[in-house]
Parts: structure tokens; C-alpha cells; sequence
């Protein structure tokens, strides 16, 4: 296709995946403090429009209107940055997540997807590793102490875990053969991958709540010793914009594990053209709010883990149990061959 | 289109480098060395080595980098006093440093002469990588990662012998990254004097000190 169309295209597909993940996180939001609130036998917020479903919009407003307020003491060049690093890294690691087939739009042949690589997983990895450079820098340029100790927690629990996170992908990995996110999809289409890599699915799971700071492991946000973490500082949107990261981050992970262990948009198919071009996009969704699910599931249910306990679970136990799997992993496939 | 990128890039890189001389902060040096890295991927992407650009975002960039911004902030490496400038390295330094320049150029005109690098429009698989690795240069490959894990081994093993010649410590305070303690200070395996007589207290120490100071007295 020509530039100026694929880039028309691609402009298109920017703005639409913006404007549903930046809903979605909103409503995300509000389901959890609706599940959250139910889980704890209480009704959650009801007062702005039916049922409280306007509640997005209050907050949104809300945090538009509040004051900047910057620390006397802070550095003041990168207290601006970490929020935005934050921000953009979460948003661009979507861009390379396939969500369903192929479909035609002004003639021309394209995918529900922004950007089809040929080392999609790679990719993601990789912007996401850089995530941690917001935490890290928003928690020391506060030049605050419950700011600081956030960060440094919140910095050393996502390098840790970032190990366990890309071991337990590997294992899927090596049975499509493939980095490509599409590819791995469609090599699914007999067997989705949480059978045969059950092992790697709870690990990446469990190092996906860690990577994304959240109950059972929020420590570097831990409300009851530090304030609110390494975001204590931080008031009005660019508060806001580290909120952003966190639920688009949950929203990454939760589209990768779907991709790689859920079969993706695998699921029956049937009816006219237009249907079924749109039933794969839909088991999608359901399966990554399966996943959506889970998180504020847990967030109700499980207590924190103390910090060395945390550590410990990574490193010890995690990691070798990753690094088992991969291995096992190998030998049956070249036993297969 | 290519030329282009690798011009911004390649501008990227270099400007990236000039800065984290020229900085006085260790920590904006830090970020530029991060923003060299993410340029280098870039232009190892131009030349089609796609799986190479990523470890590099993901290895240097997403790892090696944040240990180093982390041992800046643990350190509190501020802005460091000035030395007396030396009139000698600066008459020295630049002339051998252009001669330095000037030489490198020369051997890699001489050994690559005029052949314009192709940029774009070919891709390097990742399979073709594994193979390179694992079957053609499988021995320097794998002695290399011997040679990381004795390196590995020796720092785990020099930590856990000072540890054991202190006495460890309970294991909460010992992997806590808590306000400092004197039961810290020991599990941290510091004499109480060498911390250049301020020996740390578990004593509040008042609200308004900043964090950086009180973490640079932990003494790591």
C-alpha cells in the first residue's frame, strides 16, 4: 500500500486504540471499586449518574481541576519527565498487540493491530522493561523519603521480576517458534498454551502482579507504611498519569498472557462475514477481562507480602522453577522432533 | 527515508555522548547514556539486526541502566566538588585525543574503504542469530557464559564471606530497605567507625531532613 495511506491508517488506528484503552482504563477503575466494594459488603460508588457509571467522568474532572503542587526540593526537570516516561512507555507497548484477523478498510488490507513486527513479544519486553525508569525517577527527584523508599522498592521488585516475567514466555516461545505475536497466536489454533505450559502460565502470572505493582505485591505503593509511595508527591494529572500507567500496564499484561497462553482470538467462529470478523475481537476482549477480573479479584482477597519475602519468592523460587521449565520444555520438544 | 533516520539517530546518539560529558550531575549523565542506548537500537534496527536492537533496549537499557541510576540515587551522588583543573592534561589530553580520533578514522576508511553501509530494506531473522550462536560460534559462546558465571559466583561469594566475618544478621532487617538502624548498620557488615564517626542511631532523625541524605547514611 502506499505511504500516505498506511500512514492515514495507521493515524486511524492510533487514535481509535487510544480512545478505547483510555475508556477502558477509566471503567476498569470504576469496576473495581465497584467488584472491591462488593467483595467487602459494601455498595461502592453510586451518587454520579445510574448506578455511578458517570463516576469516570467526576474523577477525570476532578483531577484536571486540582492544584499542581511541585516540592520546593525537588528536581524539578525530572519530577516533569517520570510521569510522562510513565505514560508513554505504557501506551506504546500496546501498539504491537494484535487483537483479532485481518479486515479491509479503504481498500486496502490491514490488522487489528498497530503495528505488526516480527518480534512483537521482544518488543513488549523491552518497552516495558523501560517502565521502571518512571518509578524510579518520579520516587528520588520528590527529594522525599517515603517518595524515595517507594521507588527503590518498586525499582527492585520489577528487575527482579522482569527475569521470571521473560523466562516464563519462553517455554511458549520455543513451542511456536516464533516472536511474532501473530504467529504464536495461530499456532494455538489446535492447543492453547496453558496446557501444555501450565507451569509458565502461573509464573507469568504471578511475576505480572508484580511487574505491575499490584496486590499481592504493591509494596512500593504500600499505603500503610509510606504514604502512597513513590507517586506521594505527585498531585492533580501528572498523579493521574502515573494511575494511567499502572491500569494500562494491567491492561498490556493481561492482552500478552491472552496472546500467549489463552490462544488469543482463537474461540468459535461462525455466521455471516461481518460477524465473524468482529467474534474473534470479542473472545479476545472477554478473555483479557477474564484477566481484568482476576486482578481486582485478587486485589480483594489477598493480603501483601512482606518486602524480603517478596524477594525471596522471586529470586529463589520463581526464577529456578522458570529456568526448569524452559529446560523441560527443551527436552520434550527435541525428544518430539 | 533511511539516510534520514540514520542522521537523526546517528545526531541522537552523538549528542547523547556529548552530554554525558559535559553534564555535572551523575544522574542526567546516567539518562543520556539511556537515551545513547535507545539511539544505537535504533540505528542497529536500520541495519536489520531487529532482535540485536531489542536486547540492547532490553539489557542495557531496561537493566544495566537502572542499576546504575540506582547506585546514583542510594549514593546520592550529587553534583561533585570540581578538582583543580591540571594545565598539563588539558595541553596533553585534546591533541591526543584528536590524534586518537584521527587515527581510528584512518583504519576504518583504510579497512572498509568507500562501500556505502546498506541501510533498510533487509532483516536479519531471529533464527538466523540462534543459528550464528549455537552452532557456528558455539564455543566462544558458551565460554563466555562460563566466564560470566565465575564472575557472578566470585561477587556473590565475596558478599556472602564478609556477611559471614560480621555475624549476619536476623533476615528482616538484613534484606529490609528500611530507615537505617544500628541493627542494619551491622547487617550491612559496617564498623561503627567507619562511617567517619557518625555512627548511626536508630533515632528519629527530624522530618524536614531530606531522603537523600538520610539514605546516603546508610552506608552503601
Amino acid at each position: 500500500m502506499p505511504t500516505g495511506i498506511f500512514i492515514l491508517i495507521s493515524l486511524i488506528k492510533c487514535a481509535i486504540a487510544l480512545f478505547v484503552l483510555l475508556t477502558l482504563v477509566a471503567y476498569i477503575q470504576l469496576a473495581e471499586r465497584k467488584i472491591v466494594a462488593h467483595i467487602q459488603s459494601r455498595v461502592g460508588p453510586n451518587r454520579v449518574g445510574p448506578y455511578g457509571f458517570l463516576q469516570p467522568a467526576a474523577d477525570a474532572i476532578k483531577f484536571i481541576l486540582k492544584e499542581e503542587v511541585t516540592p520546593a526540593a525537588a528536581h524539578k526537570l525530572l519530577y516533569l519527565m517520570a510521569p510522562m516516561i510513565s505514560v508513554v512507555v505504557a501506551l506504546v507497548a500496546i501498539s504491537v498487540v494484535p487483537i483479532g484477523g485481518t479486515f479491509h478498510l479503504f481498500g486496502y488490507p490491514t490488522q487489528f493491530q498497530i503495528a505488526d513486527i516480527n518480534i512483537g513479544l521482544l518488543f513488549l519486553l523491552g518497552v516495558m522493561s523501560l517502565g521502571v525508569y518512571g518509578i524510579v525517577l518520579a520516587g528520588w527527584s520528590s527529594n522525599s523519603k517515603y517518595s524515595f523508599l517507594g521507588s527503590l522498592r518498586g525499582g527492585s521488585q520489577m528487575v527482579s521480576y522482569e527475569l521470571a516475567l521473560g523466562l516464563a514466555l519462553i517455554g511458549p516461545v520455543m513451542i511456536a517458534g516464533s516472536l511474532d505475536l501473530r504467529q504464536i497466536v495461530q499456532a494455538q489454533s489446535h492447543i492453547w498454551y496453558i496446557i501444555p505450559e501450565f507451569v509458565a502460565f502461573c509464573i507469568y502470572l504471578t511475576a505480572a502482579f508484580a511487574e505491575t505493582n499490584r496486590i499481592p505485591f504493591d509494596l512500593p505503593e504500600a499505603e500503610g507504611e509510606l504514604g502512597a509511595g513513590y507517586h506521594t508527591e505527585y498531585s492533580s494529572m501528572k498523579f493521574a498519569m502515573f494511575f494511567l500507567a499502572e491500569y494500562v500496564n494491567m491492561v498490556t499484561v493481561s492482552c500478552v498472557a491472552t496472546l500467549v497462553f489463552l490462544g488469543g482470538w482463537h474461540g468459535p467462529v461462525f455466521g455471516p462475514p461481518q460477524l465473524q470478523l468482529w467474534l474473534p475481537v470479542f473472545w479476545f476482549c472477554l478473555k483479557v477481562g477474564f484477566f481484568l477480573f482476576l486482578y481486582i479479584w485478587v486485589r480483594g482477597t489477598l493480603p501483601r507480602f512482606r518486602y524480603d519475602q517478596l524477594m525471596a519468592f522471586g529470586w529463589k523460587f520463581l526464577v529456578p522453577l522458570a529456568l526448569a521449565n524452559v529446560l523441560i520444555t527443551g527436552v520434550v520438544l527435541s525428544v518430539m522432533k | 527515508m533511511h539516510p534520514a533516520l540514520f542522521f537523526i539517530f546517528g545526531g541522537i546518539a552523538l549528542a547523547g555522548a556529548i552530554n554525558l560529558l559535559v553534564q555535572r550531575a551523575p544522574i542526567y549523565s546516567a539518562l543520556s547514556l539511556v537515551a545513547v542506548m535507545g539511539a544505537l537500537a535504533v540505528l542497529f534496527l536500520l541495519l536489520g539486526a531487529e532482535f540485536i536492537a531489542f536486547i540492547q533496549i532490553i539489557v542495557y537499557a531496561g537493566a544495566i541502566m537502572v542499576l546504575f541510576v540506582f547506585v546514583i540515587m542510594l549514593l546520592n551522588a550529587d553534583v561533585p566538588e570540581p578538582t583543580r583543573r591540571s594545565k598539563v592534561a588539558q595541553a596533553i589530553g585534546y591533541p591526543v585525543m584528536a590524534l586518537l580520533l584521527v587515527e581510528l578514522a584512518g583504519f576504518f576508511a583504510a579497512a572498509f574503504g568507500a562501500t556505502p553501509v546498506r541501510t533498510g530494506g533487509y532483516l536479519v531473522q531471529v533464527a538466523a542469530v540462534g543459528q550464528a550462536l549455537f552452532h557456528e560460534f558455539l564455543l566462544p559462546f558458551e565460554v563466555t557464559s562460563v566466564l560470566f558465571l565465575v564472575g557472578v559466583t566470585g561477587a556473590v561469594l565475596l558478599a556472602a564471606r564478609r556477611e559471614e566475618r560480621h555475624g549476619a544478621a536476623p533476615r528482616a532487617t538484613r534484606v529490609h530497605a528500611g530507615v537505617p538502624t544500628r541493627a542494619m548498620a551491622e547487617a550491612l557488615s559496617v564498623p561503627p567507625n567507619a562511617m567517619g564517626g557518625a555512627v548511626i542511631e536508630p533515632a528519629p532523625q527530624p522530618e524536614s531532613e531530606p531522603a537523600h541524605a538520610r539514605a546516603q547514611g546508610d552506608g552503601r
